[in-house]
């Protein structure tokens, strides 16, 4: 079973390969990246479930013990990343196949999508997988270099111009995250995590806290949390569809689970957690009032996108166990419905010509199956009751009023405003774009929408559908690993079998 | 590099600083190309950093030397892994740099749209409006009348 674990990176790595010699022989090359995405998905769910019954998986890539060589764990946290970042993956991979194949807009991904796609998703797998904090940093660079490429794909001078920015701010970030890694090794004389444990907590306060502050902040970055989070909605709407739905599900998650990771087993304490709630709080209600003054259906879920992270960071920073689950949760709710979103936003521009709001009405009546696919999964980000947003919100938010004081109950107060704003958002683009007289931006004749693009929509819808089916079991996961990340202990056990040297 | 004492020398450090600052002086400009050698400079000042952070000494190999005069291998390795990293990720920078001069004819990072949709509003005097369009049942001929409808457009199929 352990030697399952390096497959979601060597996998998607060797497609990579594959695909990028078969750039001459579409039909292969797809084959290829969706066995490869496949094999992952399997991979994945086998792990949740060894790690689920038996505790964290824990392999050593290089033959060497723990703190010496390298490590890949996936304890219950990260092997729940993996299972939802590789179906989202898959789901999006079939998508951009559906729109390749298609061959309506100039926006069909071109022969060198599918190994960067699969390199993108090794770096996504290798950073949720990282068991030392260079390794860690080794897994964003590769899912950062795949995405400079997917974000200006084709060169165009719009990508380009919004992709330069998204390029220095990613470059920025990476570079602070190096220097926050020369550092803790400066401190500390080790990387694995599970080293770190025992020895951050034996530095004096200050230099814990510099060191803190400086991952937070290449984390930040990446996770758009407010201050930092200026660059996202100007770069992610012009990509293809396709990009920007796994951009928009999955990296800025990445960054969220490094702060989890790092919160809770570096740095636990809760030195910062007044810091953390103050730039939650800001997220969400910032995030939100951009969103509600957009008229672009891509740029306004930017926006959702930037303010619903605002929750996982108040989750991070109660850091109380009922917090935590909420927290991871809802990282997983919001993966699966912001990729839905922008897949769909993809498909009305597909069949409508444009996201501009001011371009579109009466969409419901001219497509009632798409009408459906938005308004799901738009209900379920703002929260409304049966859906899994709305019990993510109600976990964190009973964390919070759990907690007591006066900061988690103000960011209480600022969780609801920013759900209703949400709801305001969602059912504005309802109103405009769905219904009133149907008006489409494109004068070109009416073609069915591509079978692949609308089926991996669809699949995407149920599987945040089944979310809310299964959130009782999936609470359950979710508590058993924020249990283990606030003990730390079955972590670090598992890494260190004779305990820390 | 050090004479046996216990932290790295001043010349390093302060190479560290100087290299640190003027890259992230040059990040700051518009100017891709400036923000080019920014990174560049920026990128080596943190690897400088990683190294200053390992213990110096002699070549770490087994049986060159005591165990405790032995430099330690792991900054080393680590700041190789991240010069072909930084080395990467500046060749992309630079391909980005010269296909936008290519297409615009300059290399500056423009505002973006919202920026420019702003500054243009508030050069008219105007207030942002997104909600525009006809309301109401009246613009609507087919909202007041639900006779039944003819066929659903999405099934027409012509190619």
């Amino acid at each position: 079973m352990n030697q399952l674990l390096p497959l979601p990176v060597v996998v998607p790595l060797l497609g990579a390969a594959l695909t990028l010699i078969l750039v001459n022989r579409p039909r292969l090359q797809r084959a290829v990246s969706v066995v490869a995405l496949g094999t992952n998905l399997v991979v994945a769910v086998l792990l949740l479930v060894r790690a689920h019954r038996d505790g964290p998986v824990v392999t050593e890539v290089g033959g060497w013990p723990a703190p010496v060589g390298i490590v890949l764990v996936a304890d219950q946290l990260a092997a729940l990343m993996l299972v939802v970042s590789s179906a989202v993956t898959l789901c999006v991979l079939v998508y951009s196949i559906g729109q390749g194949r298609a061959e309506t807009s100039e926006s069909a991904p071109v022969s060198i999508y599918h190994p960067t796609y699969l390199v993108l998703t090794a770096g996504i797998c290798n950073a949720f997988l990282a068991g030392d904090l260079f390794n860690l940093f080794v897994g964003f660079e590769i899912l950062l270099a795949a995405s400079f490429v997917l974000i200006t794909l084709g060169g165009t001078e719009a990508r380009l111009r919004t992709g330069s920015t998204y390029v220095v701010v990613g470059i920025l970030s990476s570079m602070i995250f190096l220097a926050g890694v020369g550092l803790v090794y400066a401190a500390t004389g080790t990387l694995n995590l599970a080293q770190l444990a025992g020895r951050l907590d034996a530095l004096p306060d200050g230099v814990r806290l510099a060191l803190q502050l400086m991952l937070l902040l290449a984390f930040g970055i990446k996770a758009a949390v407010f201050p930092l989070s200026a660059w996202l909605p100007d770069s992610y709407p012009t990509a293809p569809a396709p990009v920007t739905a796994v951009f928009a599900g999955l990296l800025t998650k990445v960054g969220v689970y490094a702060i989890i990771r790092t919160e809770t087993l570096l740095f636990p304490g809760g030195q910062v957690a007044n810091l953390l709630m103050v730039v939650a709080g800001l997220t969400m209600v910032v995030g939100v009032l951009g969103a509600v003054a957009q008229s672009d259906m891509k740029r306004l879920f930017s926006f959702t996108l930037v303010s619903h992270i605002g929750y996982m960071i108040f989750g991070v920073a109660l850091s109380t166990t009922a917090a935590l689950s909420g927290a991871i949760f809802y990282v997983v709710h919001h993966i699966t419905i912001q990729t839905t979103l922008f897949l769909v936003a993809g498909l009305v521009e597909e069949r409508a010509g444009s996201t501009d709001l001011r371009r579109l009405g009466g969409l419901a009546r001219v497509t009632p199956l798409l009408a459906v696919l938005f308004f799901v999964p738009a209900m379920n980000l703002a929260g409304i009751p049966p859906f899994s947003g709305f019990l993510g919100k109600v976990g964190l938010l009973q964390a919070g009023v759990a907690q007591g004081g006066p900061l988690p109950w103000v960011l209480v107060v600022a969780g609801t405003a920013t759900s209703l704003l949400t709801l305001y958002a969602a059912s504005r683009v309802w109103n405009i774009a769905f219904w009133r007289a149907p008006q489409l931006a494109t004068a070109e004749p009416v073609t069915r929408l591509p079978g692949l693009m609308v089926g991996a929509t669809t699949a995407l819808v149920v599987l945040g559908l089944a979310l809310t089916v299964a959130a009782g079991p999936l609470f359950q996961v979710t508590a058993d690993a924020a249990t283990d990340l606030r003990l730390r202990t079955p972590y670090v056990r598992a890494v260190l079998p004779g305990g820390p040297p | 590099m050090r004479d046996g004492g216990v932290g790295p020398t001043l010349v390093l450090v302060i190479a560290v600083g100087v290299l640190t600052a003027t890259g992230v002086t040059l990040l700051l400009e518009r100017s891709l190309t400036r923000i080019l050698l920014g990174v560049i400079l920026f990128g080596n000042g943190v690897n400088l950093l990683i190294l200053v952070g390992g213990r110096s000494g002699g070549a770490p190999v087994v049986g060159a030397g005591p165990d405790e005069e032995m430099s330690d291998p792991l900054p080393q390795a680590m700041v190789l892994t991240a010069i072909v990293i930084t080395f990467g990720l500046t060749a992309f920078l630079a391909a980005v740099a010269y296909r936008s001069w290519y297409l615009g004819g300059d290399d500056e990072v423009q505002d973006d749209v919202e920026d420019q949709q702003i500054v243009a509003l508030a050069a008219r005097n105007e207030v942002a409006n997104a909600d525009l369009g006809g309301e109401g049942p009246g613009d609507d001929p087919e909202q007041v009348d639900p006779e039944p409808p003819q066929r659903p457009r999405r099934s027409g199929g012509t190619r």
